[in-house]
C-alpha cells in the first residue's frame, strides 16, 4: 500500500536553513547537510528545499549545495526557489534533486509546466502553490513572490482556478501551501485541502500550520492528502518523526517504518 | 573486479545514480560508448521521461545493438527497465525487446497518478538480487506506467493492480522503482546486484 509521506521543508537562505512565521521574520535554524541528513535518518520520507529568497530576488538558487545533499542522502528530495526556465531546471535535476517545484515563475508563465513536462517528465515537475484565505470576500487567493514580504502580492488566480490549470498543464505534483496557517502552528487548513484533493487527480501535499502530531493524523484523515509538509516542528524537535509515524500508523494510516 | 558503467542516455539524471553506487564505494563511469559499456563488468541504464525519448536517444547514439547483446548483468532502472520490454504504451514504442514483457498505462480510478512515494514489494521466489531484502520492503516509485505481473516478475507492488516491480530475464534485471532513492533497501539492492556475476 502506498504510504502517506512526511516530508520536512527546509527553507533556505544564503546557503542556510531558515524559518519564518507567515513568510515573515526569517531565524536561522541551522546549516543545510546536517539537517538534511538526520531527517533521512529520522525515517522523513522526503526533503524539499525552498531558497526561499529567489523568486523574489529573481536569481536562481546557489547550486552547490544540492549536489553536496545529493551525494549524502538516499531518499528523494525537491528543490524549489527561481527556476524559470528549462536550463535552470536542467542544471538543479543534472546535479541530482529528483524533482525541482516552480511557483512564481510558472504564475508569471504557465507555459513554463509545459515546457518543463515534455522535456524532463511529469514526476519530476512540481507545482508549489500559495493560497490566502480572504475573509473579506470568502475567498482562497493564489499569492506569489511570497519569499520576501516586501514584494508578495495576490494573483488573478483563485486557487481552485489554478490548480486545474497546473494539472491540465502536466504537472506531476501540487503543493499547496495555505498561508494563513504558515508557522502558527494551528493545524493544516483541512477544509481548504479537502475541497482542492477532489479537485486534484495528481499527488497532492499539504503544507502550513503543523504543531502537533494530531494535526497530521487529521490531514491525512480527513483530506487524504499524499504528503504533510512541515518544517518548524521538526526543526525545532517539537515532533519527532518516528513518533509521529508510530501514532499515524496506530491511527490506521499507511506509513512508511 | 567490478566495472560499473551507467549509460549515458542523455535524457536521464544520472547523478542520483551515480552518487547512490559511490556510497557503495565503487566508482561508476558514464558513457555512451558502445565499446566502453561492452567491456562492463555490469551496466545500469537509468531513465527518467519518457520512453519515446529515451529510444530516440538510444537510437540516435547507435546503443539499441550494443544494449541487446549484452551478456554481463545489466539493470534498468524506473524507465530503464520499461525499456528492456518489447514496448510501451508511452508513446507506443518499440523498446529493446530483451524481456519478453510490455508497459501499460496504470488504470487507476480514485488515486493520483503518477504513482509517486513509498511503497511495499511483495516477494515470492528466492532470488540472488533480493538477498537481504525482506518482503514487504518499502521502496520510493515515481511513475504512471509499469509492466504487469508475469513470468519475469521477481517481484511485485500494488496499486489499485499489481504490476512489476523487478523483473528479470537471463542477464536483464529491471527495478521500477528508484533503488538509489529507496534508503537502505535500495543500497541493498544495488549492492546485490553488483556481487551478481
Amino acid at each position: 500500500m502506498l504510504a502517506k509521506r512526511i516530508i520536512p521543508c527546509l527553507d533556505v537562505r544564503n546557503g542556510e536553513v531558515v524559518k519564518g512565521v507567515q513568510f515573515r521574520n526569517h531565524e536561522v535554524i541551522g546549516a543545510i547537510e546536517p539537517l538534511a541528513e538526520r531527517y533521512a535518518l529520522e525515517g522523513a520520507d522526503e526533503l524539499v528545499f525552498y531558497d526561499i529568497t529567489a523568486s523574489a530576488d529573481a536569481r536562481v538558487v546557489d547550486k552547490s549545495w544540492v549536489e553536496r545533499v545529493a551525494r549524502l542522502i538516499d531518499i528523494p528530495f525537491t528543490v524549489a526557489g527561481g527556476i524559470s526556465s528549462l536550463q535552470q531546471a536542467q542544471e538543479i535535476l543534472a546535479l541530482g534533486a529528483d524533482k525541482i517545484s516552480v511557483n512564481s515563475p510558472a504564475l508569471r508563465n504557465p507555459d513554463l509546466i509545459n515546457q518543463l513536462v515534455d522535456e524532463f517528465g511529469q514526476q519530476c515537475i512540481v507545482i508549489g502553490i500559495d493560497s490566502f484565505y480572504n475573509a473579506e470576500t470568502g475567498q482562497y487567493e493564489v499569492y506569489q513572490f511570497t519569499g520576501d514580504e516586501s514584494r508578495t502580492q495576490k494573483t488573478q488566480w483563485q486557487t481552485a482556478d489554478w490548480l486545474a490549470e497546473v494539472v491540465a498543464r502536466g504537472a506531476g505534483e501540487v503543493v499547496l501551501n495555505c498561508m494563513n496557517q504558515d508557522g502558527v502552528r494551528k493545524g493544516y487548513d483541512i477544509e481548504q485541502l479537502a475541497s482542492l484533493r477532489q479537485a486534484c487527480p495528481i499527488p497532492l501535499i499539504a503544507s502550513g500550520g503543523a504543531g502537533a502530531i494530531e494535526h497530521f493524523v487529521e490531514v491525512f484523515d480527513r483530506a487524504d492528502v499524499d504528503g504533510a509538509l512541515a518544517a518548524s516542528v521538526f526543526h525545532k524537535q517539537i515532533i519527532a518523526i518516528a513518533e509521529l509515524k508510530q501514532q499515524l500508523a496506530q491511527a490506521g494510516i499507511p506509513v512508511r517504518q | 573486479m567490478t566495472q560499473l558503467v551507467i549509460v549515458d542516455t542523455a535524457c536521464a539524471n544520472l547523478s542520483s545514480v551515480r552518487f547512490a553506487c559511490e556510497r557503495l564505494g565503487v566508482e561508476p563511469v558514464l558513457s555512451n560508448d558502445p565499446a566502453v559499456i561492452k567491456a562492463a563488468s555490469h551496466v545500469i541504464l537509468p531513465g527518467v521521461g519518457t520512453a519515446k525519448a529515451a529510444m530516440r536517444n538510444l537510437h540516435q547514439l547507435g546503443l539499441v545493438e550494443t544494449l541487446q547483446q549484452l551478456t554481463q548483468p545489466v539493470l534498468g532502472i524506473c524507465l530503464g527497465m520499461q525499456l528492456l520490454g518489447r514496448w510501451s504504451a508511452e508513446g507506443e514504442v518499440e523498446c529493446l525487446g530483451v524481456i519478453d514483457m510490455q508497459t501499460e498505462r496504470l488504470q487507476v480510478t480514485d488515486l493520483p497518478l503518477p504513482h509517486m512515494g513509498w511503497n511495499t514489494l511483495n516477494i515470492s521466489p528466492e532470488h540472488p538480487l533480493l538477498r537481504d531484502i525482506p518482503d514487504s520492503s518499502w521502496v520510493y516509485f515515481v511513475h504512471s506506467y509499469a509492466v504487469p505481473v508475469g513470468t519475469y516478475t521477481i517481484a511485485s507492488c500494488q496499486y489499485q493492480q499489481p504490476f512489476s516491480a523487478i523483473v528479470q530475464h537471463q542477464n536483464f534485471y529491471g527495478a521500477q522503482f528508484h533503488p538509489e532513492r529507496s534508503s537502505q533497501i535500495g543500497a541493498q539492492l544495488i549492492q546485490n546486484f553488483l556481487e551478481l556475476s
